[in-house]
């Protein structure tokens, strides 16, 4: 069984003139240390992905259907007492901005204690003992200072260090990072990575890595969900994706970098925009940005095909995959 | 060699952290001190811009490159150094000789929601500069102009009567470039202009500013953190650290051979598609604070090739073999 199994989520913002659905029929599961990268553009619904596993949408949104099952039990289903239990103790969170998430008037070592005793019957020496013990794992230099200073004495990299020891506190099963190192330079963000990479795979942790960044994923996570307009539109193993992209918007992502150009030429672009919420189109949310968008693609949403290892929403991708499978019929 | 469009030499900026005189006054040990404090954003910064090029300065945050774009624009003032466009000096000019390099001098800003007034509708917006340096045109070769830039960054000219918020990021982007292009400028200082942006509108607007420089012969200063898209765009690079110049080369060259320790640690520190485990060179600690600046080379306590020399001594850009020019004692030396 899956650590994690979202199945079907659907999750809607309810606004004047009716609803938005920010969401719509994801599934994905995550196993036992396992990483999995969510991408997409901003706007795409990887942040309310990562927020609705926890039941963190903020009003007006809400979960209008589908199940989140942690360890067989369904979380979109709980009482916000028992949800409690795990937020933090057994899936933890690390968000963008570690300004915006670590207190300003308290120290660290007052935050991460205050962390450890809302879960655990232990005395605060304990508490400390644990939180020196996490801050080592994240090697921060003297460490012992770190917790009786405030988040202003610490750059941005070590704070954001500082909150993956938050995330470790009460060793969690799963550690939910949303876009962890947008906020940081390219050194920082090569460094928190690389940590955050080890300490996962030493302590077995699954790790659901939010970004918009596709080096990043293929650096850090061993599977990945291509996200648009709410929807997922291709999911599979990390290194088939980024070699072969199946969906055309991926397709799309990849070429856009500036890497896969020649330097100088003309880069590929996807046409136009991403639609907003209010009004998506009917059928593949793409399709008026694709190149390969026929009558069909404009009818219904497409179901999801297999295409090796990979599971892609597209109507062309179904036809290719028929077409291989008539001609492997015809020849033998 | 021709005579660059615009050159910088010795530019130096310091902004003073120490307030007013009462401010910087303690009492210390019995007596009373002045204590001042400044953060040296640009510690000497010589660049020369060839016309029809694209400069690209490349740096961490805190290294001084939005200032020197800054400077160049003339929106702050250097404390040292002076700017040259065309041969002329600039920075020392009062506002009405400054007038025709405000025209040939134009700047794209990283976050297009802050940077279009909301009050005023796109025609307005691109109106004002046109009106501004162009007092005597009539409403047609004014109207006929804003079509013509609205049309070449692909905005629909019928648009124009809607405001800033109507937009996406992507397209405010190209109406801020159109503004910029809407006075037929030579030089753009574009300060982060695609960071703020998804990546396939990144692709969309990096074209755009390179279709622009073909059709315009435009020169480009281009401020950016992202090293990928200064190999896709860039002329030359200069890459910063802690206020100077560590490395200047050609795109091709910085990026098949980076010689200085901070561009190669750099460099490895982008994210590839094909990597699949992090691979970054590690530098020791952190980027100092440009309050104290370490003497010496500025990156001498974070380098592996650091001696005694690098502790003293401030390294000048040299030319290497290459074409490249470093500032770094352990390649001078040979050692690296």
């Amino acid at each position: 069984m899956a650590l994690l199994e979202v199945k079907d989520l659907d999750v809607r913002f309810a606004v004047r003139g009716g609803d938005l659905t920010a969401l719509r029929g994801i599934s994905f599961s995550l196993d036992k240390g396992e990483r999995l990268g969510l991408v997409g553009e901003s706007g795409a619904g990887k942040s309310v992905a990562a927020f609705s596993i926890l039941n963190l949408i903020a009003k007006p949104g809400y979960i209008a259907g589908g199940q989140i099952l942690f360890e067989g039990k369904d979380l979109a289903a709980m009482s916000e007492r028992e949800l409690r239990k795990i937020r933090g103790n057994r899936i933890a969170m690390i968000f963008q901005d570690p300004m915006m998430t670590l207190n300003p008037v308290l120290t660290i070592g007052t935050q991460m204690v205050e962390a450890i005793l809302a879960h655990r019957n232990i005395s605060k020496k304990e508490a400390r003992a644990i939180a020196l013990d996490r801050l080592k794992k994240v090697q921060i230099p003297s460490p012992e200072k770190r917790l009786d200073q405030y988040p202003h004495e610490l750059s941005g990299g070590m704070r954001q260090r500082v909150i993956i020891a938050i995330a470790l506190l009460l060793d969690p099963e799963i550690i939910i990072a949303d876009e962890p190192t947008t906020a940081l330079d390219v050194t920082i963000q090569a460094e928190i990575m690389d940590l955050l990479l080890n300490l996962c795979e030493q302590e077995n942790v699954a790790l659901m890595l939010i970004t918009h960044d596709l080096g990043v994923v293929s650096q850090v996570t061993q599977r990945m969900l291509v996200m648009y307009s709410g929807r997922i539109i291709e999911q599979g193993p990390t290194r088939e994706i980024i070699n072969d992209a199946q969906h055309p918007y991926t397709q799309g992502l990849i070429n856009a970098l500036p890497q896969m150009g020649e330097p100088g030429a003309r880069l590929f672009q996807i046409p136009g925009s991403m639609p907003s919420l209010k009004n998506v189109p009917t059928g593949c949310p793409f399709h008026s940005r694709c190149n390969f968008a026929t009558e069909q693609c404009k009818q219904a949403m497409p179901e999801y095909v297999r295409s090796g290892n990979v599971d892609v929403a597209c109507y062309e991708v179904a036809n290719l995959i028929e077409q291989e499978k008539r001609m492997q019929e015809a020849e033998s | 060699m021709t005579s660059p469009l615009v050159s910088i030499r010795g530019l130096e900026k310091r902004f003073d952290l120490s307030g007013s005189l009462l401010e910087q006054i303690t009492f210390e040990g019995g007596r009373f001190r002045r204590k001042q404090e400044a953060v040296h954003a640009i510690n000497g910064v010589d660049l020369e811009v060839q016309k029809g090029e694209a400069l690209c300065v490349v740096g961490e945050s805190g290294c001084g490159k939005s200032t020197v774009a800054r400077t160049v624009m003339g929106l702050i003032s250097p404390s040292a150094g002076e700017i040259h466009y065309d041969g002329q000096r600039i920075d020392n000019l009062d506002g009405k000789a400054a007038l025709p390099y405000r025209r040939k001098m134009q700047m794209i800003f990283q976050n297009p929601y802050a940077s279009l007034n909301p009050r005023m509708t796109i025609q307005q917006t691109l109106e004002e500069p046109i009106r501004f340096h162009h007092p005597d045109w009539s409403q047609t070769q004014v109207r006929d102009k804003i079509h013509e830039v609205m049309h070449s960054v692909g905005i629909d000219p019928d648009w124009g009567s809607r405001f800033g918020h109507e937009f996406s990021g992507g397209q405010r982007q190209r109406i801020a470039i159109a503004r910029a292009l809407a006075v037929d400028p030579e030089f753009i200082v574009a300060d982060e202009p695609i960071s703020a942006l998804d990546v396939s509108i990144q692709a969309q607007v990096l074209n755009l500013l390179m279709d622009a420089q073909e059709s315009r012969g435009l020169t480009y200063l281009f401020i950016t953190h992202d090293l990928a898209v200064v190999e896709h765009f860039g002329t030359r690079v200069a890459v910063m650290y802690l206020g100077r110049v560590c490395e200047l080369a050609d795109t091709r060259n910085l990026f098949a051979a980076p010689r200085h320790p901070y561009t190669q640690a750099l460099l490895s520190a982008i994210p590839k598609l094909e990597d699949d485990r992090p691979n970054h060179i590690r530098l020791k600690g952190e980027v100092p604070t440009p309050v104290n600046l370490p003497s010496g080379c500025v990156f001498h306590g974070r380098c592996p090739y650091a001696n005694e020399r690098c502790r003293q001594e401030v390294p000048q850009l040299i030319a290497t073999d290459g074409g490249t020019q470093v500032a770094c004692h352990a390649v001078e030396e040979g050692r690296l």
